[in-house]
C-alpha cells in the first residue's frame, strides 16, 4: 500500500507550538541555568557561574534524610497500591457486586480531587482514630490515592489482554491461582511496570495531600517546602536541578525499557501513558 | 469462569481499603461540617452554621468568587496553549510528532513544587524576568504585579497544566480517522472549514475532559497561591487550609471543603454527559 | 509491455475527448519508487478501472488524481487544465473511500449535503439535491439517521451520494466494495454500473478484483509494480492478454514455455506449427479453450495431446481438470459438467488460442 498523507506546512500554527514549548520549558531551564550562578536567583543575566550550591547541597544533612524519607514512602507507596490497585481492577473487570458503580468511582476520585479534599479527610481519620502523624500516616495517605492510577492502568491491561489464554490455562489443567500467576500477571507485566513507575513519580514529588499528614520526619518535597519560606537560595535550584534530572533519566530509563523488543505493547503503554 | 472464592478475595480487600481509608474519611469531612468550635475545641453540636457563614460572609464569597475566575482563567489560557499545539503535532508534525509528544510529557514528570518554585524566582522584583527588563532598558523598577498576585498564580498553574489538558486533545485528534479529513478536503473543505466541521466536533471529548481537569484542580489548589499568590491571590484552598491551621475552625473547613468537593463531584458528572452526548464512533 | 489501446478507433476517441491525462507520472516514497512513469488518458463518460494487485499503486495512482499526494514527476491535467497543482478542495473531483469515511457527527441528511453547505449553497437547493440524491441511491428513509446505524452495503450508498451530489466531472472509487460480503457486492456492482451509465459521469474505479474488473469496466487498466502492463477493454484483455502476467492476473490460464523452432512451437509435450519468430516463447492458453477431443470433430488448426487425468473439480456448471502430460508439465482444462473421469484422454485446442506473451 502507499504511503501516509504528507504532512502540509502551517508555519504560523509552527511557530505558535515554538512559543507554547518555550512556555512550557523556560522555567526549568531557567532554573537549572541559576542553580550555577554564584549572585543567587535573581538579576539577568547570570554571571560567575559555580558548582559551589550543588557543594552545599551535598553537604546539607537533612535534605538527604528528606530523600531518604521520600523513597521510603514511595517505594511503600508503589508496593501498597500496585496490590490494592490490581486487586481492584481484577474486581471490576471480573467480579458483580452491589455498589459496583459507586466503587468504581470512590477508587477514581482521589485522582481528580484536589489532593487538598484527600488529605484533609484523612487527616479528620488519623485524628478520630487517635494515631500520630508520622511517615506512616504520609505512606497511608499516598498509597490510598494513587490505588486510582493503578486501578486505572491495570484495568486497562486487563481489557486489553486475551481472556482466551486464561481459559487455555484452565482447560491444560493450571488451578485459577496458577492461571493467575502464570498467565494473567505476566500479560500485566508493561502496566504494572508502567503503573509502578508513575505511582513512584507521583509520590517522590506528593505535596498537598503530604501537607496534612506530615510528622515529625519531612519529605523531599516538604523540606523544600520548608526551605523556601525561609528564603530562597539557589541550593533549592541545585536540588530542583538534580531532581529534574534524575526525573528525565526516569523517563529516559522507562523509554528504553518499553521499546527495547516490545513492539506493539510499546505503542498502546504510550499512548495510556 | 470466575469462582466466588474468587470474586470475593478480589474485591474484599479494596472494598474494605476504599471504605476505611476513603468513604470514612470523606464522611468524617461531611460530620464535620455540621459541627462547631466551642473555645478553641470541636464540639459535636449539630448545627448549620459553617454553610450560613460561608455563603453570607462577605469574605469568603469574594475569594470564593476570586478562586473561580482564576480556575476559569487558567482553563482558558491551558485550552488556548494546548489545542493548537496538540492540533499541530497531530496533524502537521508528520515524522517529528513521536519526539514532540514526548518533549510535551517530561514537564509532567517533573516536580510541581520545582516549577511553580521556578516561577517565583522569574517573576520576583529581584527576579529574572525584571532582571531582563532592566538589562534591556524596558524598564528602569521592578514590574510588581508580575509575583504575588493572580496573575502569577493564573501563570503559575497554566504552565502547569497545559500539558495535562494537552493529552486528552492530543489522544481526541489522533483518534480522529485521517480519511474522515481527507472526504472533507475531498468534498471541498479547506483547512478552516474542515476543522470547524469534522476535527473540532470531533475532539470535543477530549476537549471537556482536558479542561474539567484543569478547572477542578486548578480550584482546589492551595500551594500555588502560598507560592505566588501573595495576599491578593488567595484562594479558597488557602481559606481551608488556614481553618486547618492557625485559624483552627475544623467545621468550618470542612464545611468548605464539603463545598468544593460537591462543586467538583458536579463538573464531573457534567463534563461526563456532555462527553457522551459527544462521542461518536 | 504495452500501454496502448486496441484499435485506432479508441485511441482516436480518446485523443478526442479526453478528460483526464496523465503525463508521465510518477510518485516516490523516500526511497521506494511506487509509480513509475504513468501515461494514460480517461476519456468523458468511461468507466475506467485500474486493476493490481496490493502494493501495484493503484491506490496510489487514484490518491494522486484525487489530490492527497503529490506527483514526484509527470502533470495531470483535466478538462485541457493542470489538475496537480489543486487542492483536492479546488478539483471537480470527488471520492469514495474505501471505508466511506462518512463523518460520524453527522446525520445522512448532513453528510450528503456537506460539500454544498462547503461551497456555501442555499438551504432550499441543498434540501432539494439532497433529497434527489438520496432517491438515486435509495437511501431516502435512513436521512436522519447517524452511519454507525447503518449496514456497509448502506454506508456505501450514502458515500457515494455524498459524492455525486457534488456533480463531479469524474468520481475516484477506491475499492468501494470490497468491504462487502459476495452477495451484496453482485448487487452493488450492478447498481454502480446503471447509475454510471444512467448519469455519464466518468468513473475511475479501483480494485484488486479482475473480475469485478471485467463486469464493470468500459477499460482496465492493469498495474503492476507501478508500471501499467495493459490497458485495454476488459475482452481484449482477455482474449488477448499482451504478457505471462496479465494472462494469469486475469482470469486462469496455462503458461505453456517452450520454444518456437522452424515454425513449430514445442512446450513439453505440446507441439503445434506457429507462425511466429524462433525463440524462446511463453503462450497462454486459456482451461476453456481446451476441449476433450471425444466432445467435438477437430476443424483444421487444431492442435491435439494427450493426457491422464489427475484431479476433477466439479463447479456446478462446468469441470475443471488437471491433467498430466506427461514430464510433470500439468495442464488445466474447463469442460461442461459431465460426471467424473479418469485414465487417459485425447485433448484439442485451437491453434489460435495459443496467444504467445512476452514475460
Amino acid at each position: 500500500m502507499s504511503g501516509h498523507a504528507p504532512t502540509r506546512r502551517a508555519p504560523l500554527l509552527a511557530i505558535y507550538s515554538a512559543l507554547v514549548f518555550i512556555f512550557i520549558y523556560l522555567p526549568v531551564v531557567v532554573l537549572i541555568l541559576y542553580s550555577f550562578n554564584r549572585d543567587g536567583v535573581g538579576g539577568f543575566p547570570p554571571r560567575h557561574l559555580t558548582l559551589d550550591w550543588y557543594r552545599l547541597l551535598f553537604a546539607d544533612a537533612p535534605i538527604w534524610d528528606a530523600v531518604v524519607n521520600s523513597l521510603i514512602v514511595a517505594a511503600g507507596s508503589v508496593a501498597l497500591s500496585l496490590t490494592l490497585g490490581l486487586l481492584a481492577a481484577l474486581a471490576l473487570d471480573r467480579a458483580t457486586f452491589p455498589g459496583k458503580a459507586l466503587f468504581r468511582r470512590l477508587v477514581l476520585l482521589p485522582l481528580i480531587l484536589p489532593g487538598i479534599i484527600t488529605g484533609l479527610s484523612l487527616l479528620m481519620f488519623v485524628v478520630f482514630a487517635g494515631a500520630q502523624l508520622s511517615l506512616l500516616t504520609v505512606f497511608l495517605g499516598h498509597g490510598t490515592a494513587l490505588i486510582s492510577v493503578a486501578t486505572t492502568e491495570l484495568f486497562a491491561g486487563l481489557q486489553k489482554m486475551d481472556r482466551a489464554q486464561e481459559e487455555a490455562s484452565l482447560d491444560l489443567g493450571a488451578t485459577p491461582w496458577q492461571t493467575f500467576w502464570r498467565v494473567t500477571l505476566p500479560n500485566l507485566k508493561l502496566s504494572l511496570i508502567a503503573a509502578g513507575l508513575l505511582i513512584f513519580t507521583l509520590s517522590m514529588d506528593e505535596i498537598a495531600v503530604t501537607f496534612f499528614l506530615i510528622g515529625r520526619d519531612n519529605t523531599l518535597p516538604l523540606e523544600i517546602w520548608g526551605r523556601l519560606r525561609r528564603g530562597i537560595t539557589p541550593e533549592i535550584n541545585a536540588v530542583s536541578t538534580l531532581i529534574f534530572a534524575v526525573s528525565v533519566a526516569l523517563i529516559v530509563i522507562w523509554y528504553r525499557v518499553r521499546t527495547r523488543g516490545l513492539g506493539a505493547d510499546a505503542q498502546e503503554l504510550l499512548e495510556r501513558l | 469462569m470466575y469462582s466466588r472464592a474468587y470474586k470475593t478475595l478480589v474485591s474484599l480487600p479494596p472494598l474494605l481499603w476504599v471504605g476505611l481509608f476513603l468513604l470514612l474519611p470523606y464522611a468524617l469531612m461531611f460530620a464535620h461540617s455540621f459541627w462547631a468550635v466551642r473555645d478553641g475545641a470541636l464540639v459535636h453540636q449539630w448545627n448549620l452554621h459553617n454553610y450560613v457563614t460561608l455563603f453570607s460572609k462577605p469574605v469568603y464569597v469574594e475569594v470564593l468568587l476570586r478562586t473561580m475566575r482564576i480556575a476559569a482563567s487558567v482553563t482558558l489560557c491551558s485550552l488556548l496553549l494546548g489545542y493548537p499545539l496538540a492540533y499541530y503535532l497531530s496533524f502537521h508534525a508528520g515524522a517529528r510528532k513521536e519526539l514532540l509528544y514526548q518533549l510535551v510529557i517530561v514537564p509532567l514528570w517533573v516536580s510541581y513544587l520545582v516549577r511553580g518554585y521556578a516561577w517565583k524566582t522569574i517573576l520576583g522584583s529581584e527576579g529574572v524576568l525584571n532582571g531582563f527588563f532592566e538589562y534591556l532598558h524596558l524598564t528602569h523598577a521592578p514590574v510588581a504585579f508580575l509575583l504575588y498576585s493572580p496573575f502569577a498564580v493564573v501563570l503559575m498553574l497554566t504552565h502547569i497544566y497545559t500539558p495535562f489538558v494537552f493529552l486528552p486533545i492530543y489522544a481526541a485528534l489522533e483518534h480522529i480517522p485521517r480519511p474522515l479529513v481527507e472526504a472533507s478536503h475531498d468534498l471541498g473543505a479547506g483547512s478552516a472549514q474542515t476543522f470547524l466541521r469534522v476535527i473540532l466536533p470531533l475532539s470535543i471529548p477530549g476537549l471537556l475532559a482536558g479542561a474539567t481537569f484543569a478547572f477542578v484542580l486548578s480550584l482546589g489548589d492551595f500551594l500555588a497561591p502560598l507560592l505566588v499568590g501573595g495576599a491578593s491571590g488567595t484562594m479558597i484552598a488557602n481559606v481551608v487550609q488556614s481553618l486547618f491551621g492557625a485559624a483552627y475552625d475544623w467545621p468550618l473547613g470542612a464545611a468548605i471543603s464539603v463545598c468544593i468537593l460537591i462543586i467538583t463531584i458536579s463538573l464531573l458528572f457534567l463534563s461526563e454527559r456532555l462527553e457522551k452526548r459527544w462521542s461518536f464512533k | 509491455m504495452s500501454s496502448a489501446a486496441a484499435n485506432p478507433q479508441h485511441q482516436l476517441s480518446a485523443a478526442l475527448e479526453a478528460l483526464l491525462e496523465l503525463r508521465g507520472v510518477a510518485k516516490r516514497f523516500g526511497a521506494r519508487e511506487v509509480l513509475k512513469n504513468i501515461s494514460l488518458n480517461i476519456s468523458s463518460g468511461e468507466f475506467l478501472t485500474l486493476l493490481g494487485e496490493s502494493g501495484s499503486g493503484k491506490t496510489t495512482l487514484l490518491r494522486l488524481v484525487a489530490g492527497f499526494e503529490q506527483p514526484s514527476a509527470g502533470e495531470i491535467w483535466m478538462s485541457g487544465q493542470r489538475l496537480d497543482t489543486l487542492p483536492p478542495y479546488k478539483r471537480r473531483v470527488n471520492t469514495v473511500f474505501q471505508h466511506y469515511a462518512l463523518f460520524p457527527h453527522l446525520s445522512v441528511r448532513e453528510n450528503v449535503a456537506y460539500g454544498l453547505r462547503v461551497q456555501k449553497t442555499s438551504a432550499t437547493e441543498i434540501s432539494g439535491r439532497v433529497d434527489e440524491a438520496l432517491r438515486m441511491v435509495k437511501m431516502q428513509e435512513f436521512a436522519a439517521s447517524r452511519p454507525s446505524k447503518l449496514s456497509g452495503g448502506q454506508q456505501q450508498r450514502v458515500a457515494l451520494a455524498r459524492a455525486l451530489i457534488n456533480r463531479p466531472l469524474l468520481l475516484l472509487l477506491d475499492e468501494p466494495l470490497s468491504a462487502l460480503d459476495a452477495n451484496l457486492r453482485k448487487q452493488m456492482q450492478s447498481e454502480l454500473k446503471a447509475l454510471q451509465r444512467e448519469l455519464g459521469i466518468t468513473f475511475l474505479f479501483v480494485t484488486h478484483d479482475q473480475e469485478e474488473a471485467m463486469a464493470l469496466s468500459d477499460r482496465i487498466a492493469l498495474l503492476r509494480n507501478g508500471a501499467l502492463e495493459q490497458v485495454a477493454t476488459p475482452r481484449e484483455i482477455y482474449a488477448h492478454p499482451a504478457t505471462a502476467y496479465t494472462a494469469q492476473f486475469i482470469g486462469q490460464t496455462n503458461l505453456l514455455r517452450g520454444e518456437i523452432i522452424d515454425g513449430t512451437a514445442r512446450c513439453g509435450a505440446l507441439q503445434w506449427p506457429a507462425d511466429s519468430p524462433s525463440g524462446s516463447a511463453i503462450f497462454s492458453l486459456r482451461p476453456e479453450a481446451i476441449r476433450l477431443a471425444s466432445d467435438a470433430t477437430a476443424p483444421p488448426g487444431t492442435a491435439r495431446f494427450r493426457a491422464t487425468l489427475q484431479q476433477q473439480f466439479f463447479s456446478g456448471a462446468s469441470e475443471l481438470l488437471e491433467v498430466n502430460c506427461g514430464g510433470g508439465q500439468l495442464l488445466r482444462v474447463r469442460i461442461s459438467a459431465r460426471g467424473p473421469l479418469s485414465g487417459e484422454h485425447d485433448f484439442i485446442f485451437s491453434m489460435a488460442d495459443a496467444i504467445r506473451v512476452q514475460e
